[in-house]
């Protein structure tokens, strides 16, 4: 999810590129990127004073003739909380049904109007595997909602919001709630495979002795559990280390790292401070207290974040647990529909939902550089520009990965190199970026992070009076996905 | 005892899947023309099956009554005399229940013990025809059956089909004994099933003589230790299954049908009955059906009160929202009405699934969002006018014209809270009981000024709550809590003349109440009680005086408020069973100490001067017609303020126990303590005239 992975090859610069001042003599021929990016480091006030003075819309809005309008009418998301914490004794469904509550009382959307549900999860709990049904039969939907679950690693809710853009677009529903939700303080740990397999055995077995000689095939190892790893399957690298490998690759410096972190932690706080994160809604906690506030949001000094020890190359990573995301339990959800059904139910939808795009890379080399590549490509089909864009909201896996889509986004060499493209597609000025902090701070429930984005997005659009929000995340498995999102009139 | 009998000799099946022929059907039907002439049980025969229906017009179960009875001979021996018939099946045609045991009018219409002693009788004739029936009989069974209703209970419920589930339900349990039917008496299933080890133990040790003796002498005891002698029936039936055992099964069948000519025949026994037919009429809503059925509930207020509402309605499929002030009181009620489903998930009750499902039920707020749309409010909020006022018209001013506004309040009168609506023909009082989940009741208080529609629809609400409802009309106290409150100025002035509070609680539970009076001043709040007190004092005067009010005031300024602090007349410790006193009380009670009148202090006294007062404001409450009927007042005080149901009521007591008596006793007090107990008008000319009596039946 969160893992990035270089070329092999890069391995080498590793040491030249995290130390800026080294000399470049030396570099291998095959180090230019790192040469490149190395020679512009970036930092957050360079970006400030770079942003465009002035915006000219090249579009007024982004309706497409004979295709519907789809809506976002509200949404809503429990408190992000730390996994281990207030939510660790619930299981996923909990979650799901508390922010499927949540959003029904939020929207006053009477439930039998819902046409179809869908749910996106990452680690799946065994017992409800399909949890959008689970969640909307226990939240007290009509049985005869359908609801089915999707799966997409940290863009699993942004699946499921564009699956339900796809079936009102295409006119099979009118209202569709789309939400995710991720319990990290629970996941399934199974017995080992050899374990597994000797019981599924002894199920079979007929005899006494079948099952004896079975029994004497035991062995202390089989035992030892199998967790559930956050890493690549198809590379075995867990993400951390594919990050920090990548925060190298880009030349991305640890002070960079944690000064973004800081950065996102202190704009979470103010916002949560100044009540603008007013999808958060309260949850009553069975057997605990009700839980109204995300509780990560730490804003630290740069001082204290630097005395942090590197949590995955050890000792000389620059990814430590402050410039990371951390493992996050929580659950968002959103009410989606056609424009003329809002309308005729007396709604005032707060944005439409315009293009998306799907990407994907190479997941060993590319993994998190998702954002990098969709960008450039929703812009171009929605026929924007950088500039016309007036809140980003992208997914912060980790501060090194931002850092180095930035890089990736702001070269025209990694442009013409990497994505056949003939020029860079520029920064996204840092004032219009994750204002309101991002999964570094908020938290990041795999599952439910998605409509989090959204959410934010169309909440800052009307309140700062913009129109077009560009939304973008990596995903694991070398996937990543980015959508405009147009503020609805007011 | 005759349904234990018959469990052994009535061939047992099981609903087992396993059992159905899959291939059979077999719908010859031959002997129809039994089918027109009866009417509580017919049969038809399938093959050489005879099918028997028990069904009963007119009526939702099947009861044991003479024609059932007399009707199911007649069947039963055209099945014996048939030479096609080889064996039979008895199914009921009502869902979910067989027979739901005797029938209480046949029983309340019999003069003698003589009489009821035939009925039982007969009905141990049939029992032991039908034991040693030569032809195999099935009983098919699915739902409820009690008393004297065959045991084997088979569950079987089938899901969607081309029917409704009821119906194919009954067909399919129908067919599955017809299978087992033939298969008995085709002998190719056996209807001996063997003992497991433990029965061959017990029915080992059942042999031995002593062991029986300390098996009577354990049971009896805890039976006494349970009904304090004051229910006769458990202990004769450990008498009669005794006798059985010990003298055979004559002696055994002779002494049943003697005792239960004579149990029916008893004061508790008409008491029982008395309060069964009230809760029928109390469970209906004679108001008819509200113009608009209440879909969407509000609660306002999140106690103990509010969140035990919310509770029983979302169980109940009610969407409600559960507003309070404040996060952590909302939380607490949250959490309350968690606990009440959890609770119900340990017991297996419910899954969690559905608990979670009833639980989305529940909108928990601070807001009035969603209030728009409310039918109805019940505000549960803190018993002040003030408040009560500032919340009504704050509710007003968001709800639909159509929404019934109901105040928990249990002694507001409510014509003072409804003097600042805006239409005071929506204003309607709930009383509910603490805990609400548990005490059946509910109090519906109407004004003058409260509409039929309003009332309607508060018991419509009620019902479907699942409570047992009285109706009443408004005034100081209503007529739960006017009942109480001069009993509880006896509790006070009863400790005051220096009764252990251990002594007062064990003379009222003996009496039948199920909590003693000492411990329903901590369970009721000491606060509460104040209040009360203080509020029905100056409504009543002199009649509700007794004990000192300076004894609730000095308990309240010392935090001792009862359970809820931890402290009252008792110490409440988490966790332990026993309670001990609490012995900071001693210097109060010593402070407050009044001399004891020896003419009125015998325990039988200090017994009656509680339930008199009480009885003689409940009657007072029916002459001024705040009770509609003495049902309604028998009911009211049975199952809210645990009235002892041995005695069935305090109207049913003064018909039974006798007016004049009561009168009596009430003048010996009133000489020795004044207009307190003083007989009210209608008491007395029940006393008068001794054919008067609150019921005829």
């Amino acid at each position: 999810m969160m893992a990035v992975f270089m070329l092999e090859r890069w391995a080498r610069d590793f040491r030249m590129t995290s130390i800026l001042t080294y000399t470049f003599k030396n570099l291998p021929s095959t180090s230019k990127w790192a040469l490149r990016f190395s020679v512009r480091p970036l930092s957050c006030s360079s970006q400030l004073r770079a942003a465009p003075a002035a915006q000219t819309k090249s579009k007024k809005t982004l309706a497409k003739p004979h295709v519907r309008n789809v809506v976002v009418v509200d949404g809503v998301r429990i408190p992000f909380l730390l996994s281990g914490t207030s939510y660790k004794d619930l299981m996923p469904h909990d979650l799901a049904r508390a922010a499927l509550s949540g959003l029904l009382h939020r929207t006053s959307v009477p439930k039998d109007v819902v046409d179809y549900i869908i749910f996106g999860t990452v680690i799946q709990e065994v017992k409800t595997s399909n949890v959008a049904r689970e969640a909307a039969l226990g939240a007290g939907f009509s049985d005869k909602t359908p609801a089915h679950t999707v799966t997409m690693a940290c863009i699993s809710a942004n699946q499921a919001m564009t699956t339900g853009v796809g079936l009102i677009a295409s006119g099979q529903y009118d209202v569709v709630v789309a939400g995710g939700v991720e319990l990290m303080s629970d996941v399934p740990i199974r017995h080992s495979r050899k374990m597994r397999k000797m019981m599924l055995d002894l199920n079979k077995a007929k005899t006494l002795g079948q099952r004896l000689s079975l029994i004497s095939k035991f062995r202390l190892n089989f035992l030892s559990p199998e967790l559930p790893a956050v890493a690549e399957f198809s590379t075995n690298e867990t993400m951390g280390h594919s990050a920090d490998r990548l925060a190298a690759a880009f030349a991305i410096s640890r002070p960079e790292q944690d000064e973004y972190a800081l950065r996102s932690h202190s704009l979470a706080k103010k916002a949560q401070d100044e009540g603008l994160l007013s999808d958060v809604i309260p949850f009553k906690v069975p057997g605990k207290d009700t839980v109204t506030k995300d509780n990560g949001i730490r804003p630290s000094s740069l001082e204290q974040m630097a005395k942090l020890k590197p949590a995955f190359i050890k000792p000389y990573g620059t990814v430590t647990a402050a410039n990371s995301s951390f493992l996050t339990d929580g659950a968002s959800a959103v009410l989606i529909m056609a424009e003329e059904k809002a309308l005729a139910m007396g709604y005032k939808p707060k944005a439409y939902l315009r293009d998306f795009v799907y990407v994907s890379q190479d997941p060993k080399d590319q993994l998190l550089l998702g954002p990098a590549y969709a960008t450039p490509k929703i812009l171009e089909k929605a026929g924007l520009t950088m500039n016309d864009v007036d809140a980003f909201e992208f997914h912060e896996a980790f501060s090194g990965q931002i850092l180095a889509n930035f890089k990736a986004m702001d070269s025209d060499w990694f442009a013409q190199n990497y994505m056949g493209r003939k020029v860079k597609v520029g920064l996204p000025p840092l004032e219009k970026f994750n204002t309101w902090g991002g999964s570094l701070s908020l938290g990041h429930p795999f599952g439910a992070t998605g409509c989090r984005l959204v959410m934010a997005a169309a909440n800052r659009l009307r309140k700062e009076g913009g129109q077009y929000a560009l939304v973008a995340a990596c995903a694991a498995g070398g996937q990543g996905h980015a959508m405009i999102v147009e503020a609805y009139p007011k | 005892m005759v349904a234990s009998r018959a469990i052994g000799s009535l061939s047992r099946f099981t609903g087992s899947r396993t059992l159905r022929c899959p291939g059979y059907i077999c719908r010859t039907f031959t002997g129809s023309s039994a089918l027109l002439t009866r009417t509580h049980v017919n049969y038809g025969v399938k093959g050489d099956v005879a099918v028997v229906r028990i069904n009963s017009p007119n009526s939702k179960v099947n009861t044991l009554n003479k024609e059932l009875q007399s009707e199911f001979t007649e069947v039963m021996n055209e099945i014996w005399a048939s030479d096609q018939i080889r064996s039979a099946i008895l199914i009921s045609s009502k869902p979910g229940c067989f027979i739901a045991g005797a029938d209480i009018n046949m029983l309340a219409a019999c003069k003698t013990h003589q009489e009821l002693m035939q009925i039982s009788q007969e009905g141990q004739r049939l029992f032991e025809k039908l034991e040693k029936s030569t032809k195999p009989i099935v009983a098919a069974i699915s739902g409820s059956c009690l008393g004297g209703g065959l045991e084997s209970v088979v569950f079987i419920f089938t899901g969607p089909g081309l029917k409704p589930p009821e119906e194919r339900t009954i067909e399919y349990l129908e067919e599955v004994a017809v299978t087992f039917a033939k298969g008995l008496a085709d002998k190719k299933i056996s209807p001996k099933r063997d003992k497991g080890l433990v029965e061959k133990l017990t029915s080992y040790a059942m042999g031995i003589p002593f062991v029986r003796q300390q098996i009577y002498k354990k049971v009896e005891e805890k039976v006494r230790k349970q009904t304090k002698g004051l229910y006769p029936a458990p202990l004769k039936i450990i008498d009669v299954v005794k006798t059985g055992i010990e003298q055979g099964s004559d002696a055994g069948y002779l002494a049943e049908s003697q005792k239960f000519g004579e149990l029916a025949m008893t004061k508790e026994s008409k008491a029982l009955i008395g309060l069964y037919h009230g809760q029928v009429l109390c469970k209906k809503n004679k108001f008819g059906a509200p113009q608009k059925e209440v879909k969407h509930l509000a609660i306002l207020g999140a106690g103990l009160m509010g969140a035990g509402i919310a509770q029983v309605s979302v169980d109940k499929g009610l969407k409600t929202i559960l507003k309070d002030a404040t996060l952590a009181g909302l939380g607490r009620g949250q959490q309350q009405v968690f606990k009440g489903l959890n609770d119900k998930v340990k017991k297996k009750a419910l899954t969690s699934f559905e608990r979670d499902s009833i639980f989305s039920n529940l909108t928990g707020q601070l807001d009035y969002q969603g209030f728009e749309k409310a039918d109805m409010v019940i505000e549960a909020v803190f018993e002040d006018l003030s408040l009560k006022h500032r919340v009504l018209k704050e509710v007003e001013a968001v709800i639909p014209d159509h929404c019934v506004f109901a105040s928990n309040t249990s002694a507001l009168p409510i014509n003072e809270i409804a003097a600042v609506s805006k239409r005071p023909e929506k204003v309607i009082g709930m009383h509910y009981f603490s805990p609400v989940d548990k005490m059946q009741l509910l109090e519906i208080i109407t004004t003058e000024k409260t509409s039929k529609d309003t009332t309607a629809s508060a018991v419509a609400v009620g019902l479907k709550q699942g409570k047992v409802i009285i109706v009443v009309k408004d005034g100081p106290g209503f007529y739960t809590t006017r009942c109480l409150a001069p009993m509880m100025s006896e509790v006070i002035r009863i400790l005051q003349e220096g009764v252990d509070p251990k002594k007062l609680d064990s003379l009222t539970t003996s009496f039948g109440f199920p909590v003693g009076a000492t411990t329903l001043v901590d369970e009721v709040g000491v606060d509460v009680a104040k209040h009360v007190a203080e509020d029905l004092g100056k409504a009543f005067g002199e009649r509700f005086e007794g004990g000192s009010l300076e004894l609730l005031r000095q308990m309240v300024s010392k935090g001792f408020l009862g359970r809820k602090s931890g402290k009252g007349f008792y110490i409440y410790q988490e966790g332990m069973k026993s309670k001990n006193l609490n012995s900071d009380m001693d210097s109060i009670l010593a402070s407050l100490k009044i001399p004891p009148k020896p003419d009125v202090s015998s325990d039988e006294d200090i017994q009656y001067r509680l339930v008199t007062r009480f009885v003689n404001e409940a009657v007072m409450c029916l002459q001024e017609g705040v009770l509609a009927t003495a049902a309604e007042g028998d009911i009211g005080a049975v199952f809210g303020l645990g009235f002892p149901p041995c005695l069935g009521g305090p109207f049913r007591f003064v018909d039974l126990y006798g007016a004049q008596k009561i009168v009596d006793r009430l003048r010996k007090y009133e000489a020795a303590y004044g207009k307190q107990f003083t007989p009210c008008q209608l008491l007395v000319d029940h006393a008068n005239s001794p054919n008067k009596k609150f019921y005829y039946q």
